[in-house]
């Protein structure tokens, strides 16, 4: 009879569990091997019993060998392993949508950092959130093997609906071409707030996903907009950066990756980035000529915490808000560095009360001492201020503590 | 036969006979004073010595032969010399070899070396064990658990009586002065044997490193000691000096360690003066690291640490950011290194630190400790030796103890994998709530509702206060419900002793 399996065991395996299901002739027979079998042992197997249920499967033998594996992971390793056996046999399980999964998202938060999460990875998962990233990224492409992007999928969508990120955007990174749209099929439902298009090379790249999402939104009955942020990663893309950019009102965001794209032009990535120092430059150009926002690369020497503030400090200085990162440590870093500096707080303060008086007053022209101030720089001091709020060098009720 | 049980202090359901011996139930924190006078070893005269000061014996089966090692006797072991430690094994194998039947050990901790020992377990030589276990020897007979302080308790107060003490020394002259300090296995200080040589009838000292007399300085003092055998190797530095001081790399935990360290900044605790203990567990050391760089950065400096030490403290106390470490036990070379090269770096044994019969004792004067736990229950009981499972797991060491510290913060993880930290009620009681000041988690920090002057002090604060309850509903949540409870058997595994001797409460057979 046919049997197929999904997730990993073994002692170094975490948070994670193996499932084999064979469809039998005889009643359904579920043996369990559970670091938590004295807490959820009773637990798991009802679990497994209504999924089975759910999809209509009476006969058969399941295994499963868990190492902690919360209930999701349990129900997403379930289907994957049933969808394997026979597409036609698995239905989708969907675990409750927790209303801490429902929160949205504005087209101009900061992005100032994004964490990466390997998308069949639900150790990761669990706790992504208390470090207060603006961004979790739950990753689709690179960081998952070819031969588990059906498995990364379902994880994902669980997650969406089961993992608190805390306030954290909530973005998954999709796969190129077809997979890609397979992708989005799963995760697009589930409150997903910005979907990241790797090896974006022109905007009909862009305009094509934007579409597919759409349709899977109205299919679904979905009204609520969900941005795109398109990574520029070869030569091509680079060139093609502001149609890139300006390829549909849902882009909120540019980015670049580093590493293919210097692959790409025939050299390798180096600590200065002498190499990649046009096309950074080209991305935020383009960013900014297209208003959105331009977000640098990943910093992926996670010991080097020296290195990523330096980094991080020559990303604004080139005109970037944000910064990859692929370790929880990094984001503090990231924070720290994007924040604006005692004088640039004292100065944007002055500004924005200046700003704010003119219009209780009703004057059309902001004038600090006997300087006149421009609209651009009104808009730069109140994203310094939000700035500074974010990175706890400003109360939320600066104005009152300025005037008392 | 049954056990009689009798609920105590705490609520919990006790044995009134260990072992053949009459038990105390817990009475309560602070309230169990026993009368009478302290045990003590019998009267020795010079006249018996070599007035030479030469107490060489040719090996250990001698020395035993000597002291007169007989059947059912009681023997002690320090564990200074952690997972290196050769001598404890070599004590049963000896006593094996001589045909010796029921021992008692009675070791201040036991390790993983200690697996050796499993074979004298079933052959009879050992009898059972008391004390704390950190590795995989099994219990015959009904183990006892007893804290570092409440070793020396019941050696003091003669609820244990040793028969014969072996010291392992990594440096010791022929009269029997000997340290910790020097010598290829050299492990700092040697305070967990010093009840053993003040109290024990015999007292052997066994050394890889002879000295000329004297052994300078003499952390046991060569008047207590009857013989010195030397071998080739007490222990293997590699292991001494085990791999525990690593700082953790977990973003969970340092995340945790952080909050804790800014818990007591913001709490006043850290001012000029203050003292605190950090141990070599990866969440307290990160613990001390965030504290140092909060307060070098704010200049406070601390007027002692209490430690198991490390280079982390070392750096500390060399940084000028404390006057003094009183350390009871060094973790790694450097703390070995500093506690030989300064004098800012004082030994200290379980008698000025923990002794419920010391007219006092140090670990009430500290400002705050961080310590682990397995689980922690609504109302701040804590567990150390049991998981959730039931699965008897850790020993004591000085945690009970420490927990008297003016002010008690656990910093630990609300689950792990799938196993609520955070929970209704503590499978096994091993520290009362009434001692549990702080819980710190990665989803929040929970403030004992006791300690109003916390909540008062950081009512302002932007850390993540919540009630305890509210992290446990959210962890109930996370992991899928609430746990089922372990089933157990009548029977009795392990009784836990608190610091005064008596019991608060004990492990039972898990169900088949």
């Amino acid at each position: 009879m046919a049997r197929a399996e999904a997730g990993r065991r073994g002692a170094d395996v975490r948070s994670d569990c193996w499932i084999s299901v064979e469809i039998t002739n005889r009643s359904l027979a579920i043996e369990i091997k559970s670091k938590v079998t004295t807490l959820y042992e009773d637990s798991i197997r009802e679990l497994v019993t209504d999924g089975l249920k759910k999809m209509g499967i009476a006969h058969a033998r399941v295994e499963i060998e868990d190492q902690g594996a919360l209930p999701f992971v349990i129900m997403a390793r379930l289907e994957t392993a049933v969808a394997r056996l026979s597409p036609d046999l698995a239905k989708p399980l969907l675990p409750e949508m927790l209303p801490e999964c429902t929160y949205p998202t504005t087209r101009d938060r900061m992005r100032r950092s994004r964490l990466y999460l390997p998308g069949n990875e639900p150790k990761f998962m669990l706790n992504a959130g208390i470090h207060e990233p603006d961004g979790i990224i739950l990753d689709l492409e690179d960081s998952v093997h070819p031969d588990e992007k059906d498995a990364a999928r379902i994880l994902v969508r669980n997650a969406l609906r089961q993992v608190d990120f805390m306030g954290a955007e909530r973005m998954v990174r999709i796969n190129q071409g077809e997979l890609g749209s397979i992708d989005l099929e799963y995760v697009i439902p589930h409150n997903v707030h910005v979907v990241l298009i790797p090896k974006c090379e022109d905007a009909e790249q862009v305009r094509e996903v934007d579409r597919k999402i759409r349709a899977i939104q109205s299919g679904s009955g979905i009204d609520q907009v969900c941005y795109l942020m398109p990574i520029i990663e070869s030569a091509r893309g680079v060139i093609k950066a502001f149609e890139i950019a300006s390829a549909s009102p849902n882009v909120v965001a540019l980015t670049i990756g580093l590493e293919d794209y210097t692959a790409d032009i025939g050299t390798r990535r180096t600590k200065e980035g002498r190499e990649s120092f046009w096309a950074r430059s080209q991305v935020v150009n383009a960013a900014r000529a297209a208003r959105v926002q331009p977000i640098d690369t990943v910093f992926s020497d996670v010991r080097d915490m020296e290195g990523l503030r330096q980094s991080v400090l020559e990303a604004k200085s080139l005109g970037f808000e944000g910064k990859g990162c692929i370790h929880p440590r990094q984001i503090r870093v990231i924070h720290e560095a994007f924040a604006p500096s005692d004088a640039e707080v004292e100065k944007a303060k002055r500004i924005v009360l200046a700003f704010e008086e003119a219009q209780a007053k009703g004057l059309g022209v902001v004038a600090l001492g006997n300087k006149m101030i421009d609209p651009p720089v009104v808009k730069r001091a109140l994203h310094t201020v939000e700035l500074a709020i974010a990175a706890g060098k400003l109360p939320e009720n600066w104005r009152e503590q300025h005037e008392g | 036969m049954k056990d009689e049980l009798v609920r105590n202090a705490a609520g919990r359901l006790v044995p009134t006979i260990v072992n053949g011996k009459p038990q105390v139930a817990f009475a309560g924190v602070g309230k169990y004073r026993p009368k009478g006078r302290k045990a003590a070893p019998p009267i020795s005269s010079c006249v018996d010595y070599p007035a030479d000061g030469n107490k060489l014996v040719k090996d250990l089966r001698t020395a035993f032969e000597m002291a007169g090692l007989k059947d059912g006797m009681t023997i002690s072991t320090h564990h200074h010399l952690r997972n290196g430690d050769f001598v404890a094994n070599m004590v049963f194998d000896t006593a094996a070899e001589m045909g010796i039947k029921d021992l008692m050990w009675f070791p201040s901790a036991s390790f993983p070396c200690h697996a050796h020992n499993i074979k004298h377990l079933e052959s009879g030589v050992i009898h059972h064990i008391e004390g704390s276990m950190n590795g995989p020897l099994g219990v015959r007979g009904m183990g006892v658990l007893r804290s570092h302080g409440g070793r020396y308790q019941a050696v003091q107060d003669g609820e244990v009586h040793i028969d014969i003490a072996v010291i392992a020394a990594p440096a010791a002259d022929p009269f029997g002065n000997a340290n910790g300090l020097v010598g290829p296995s050299a492990c700092g200080l040697l305070g967990f044997a010093l009840a053993d040589s003040q109290y024990a009838d015999k007292v052997i000292i066994v050394t890889d490193n002879l000295v000329p007399f004297p052994c300078i300085p003499w952390q046991i003092h060569g008047n207590y000691v009857d013989y010195v055998v030397v071998v080739d190797r007490i222990g293997d530095a590699a292991k001494i000096v085990s791999g525990t001081t690593e700082i953790t790399r977990s973003p969970d935990r340092l995340l945790i360690a952080e909050l804790a360290a800014r818990f007591v900044r913001e709490a006043g605790i850290m001012r000029d003066g203050f003292s605190f203990q950090g141990g070599a567990g990866g969440t307290a050391l990160a613990f001390a690291i965030f504290l140092k760089d909060m307060m070098k950065e704010a200049g406070v400096k601390a007027r002692f640490v209490r430690a198991g030490s490390t280079r982390y403290t070392v750096e500390m106390l060399e940084e000028g950011l404390t006057d003094y470490i009183l350390d009871g036990q060094t973790f790694d070379l450097e703390g070995v290194r500093s506690m030989r090269e300064n004098p800012n770096h004082v030994w200290t044994s379980p008698f000025t630190s923990y002794n419920y019969h010391g007219k006092g004792n140090f670990a009430s004067m500290v400002d705050v400790v961080v310590l682990g736990a397995t689980e922690v229950d609504v109302n701040f009981n804590a567990n150390v030796v049991t998981h959730s499972d039931g699965l008897l797991l850790h020993g004591i060491g000085g945690w009970q103890n420490c927990l008297f510290a003016k002010c008690t913060i656990l910093p630990i993880p609300s689950f792990r994998d799938r196993i609520p930290v955070i929970v209704d009620e503590v499978t096994t009681l091993c520290g009362p709530g009434e001692l549990i000041d702080v819980v710190v988690t990665e989803r929040g920090i929970a403030i004992n509702p006791r300690r109003k002057d916390l909540i008062d002090a950081l009512k302002d604060s932007r850390l993540p206060i919540r009630p305890i309850e509210d992290i446990k509903s959210e962890v109930e949540r996370i992991c899928g419900g609430k746990p089922a409870k372990p089933e157990f058997e009548d029977r009795i595994v392990a009784a836990i002793k608190w610091v005064d001797g008596t019991v608060i409460d004990c492990v039972r057979q898990i169900a088949e």
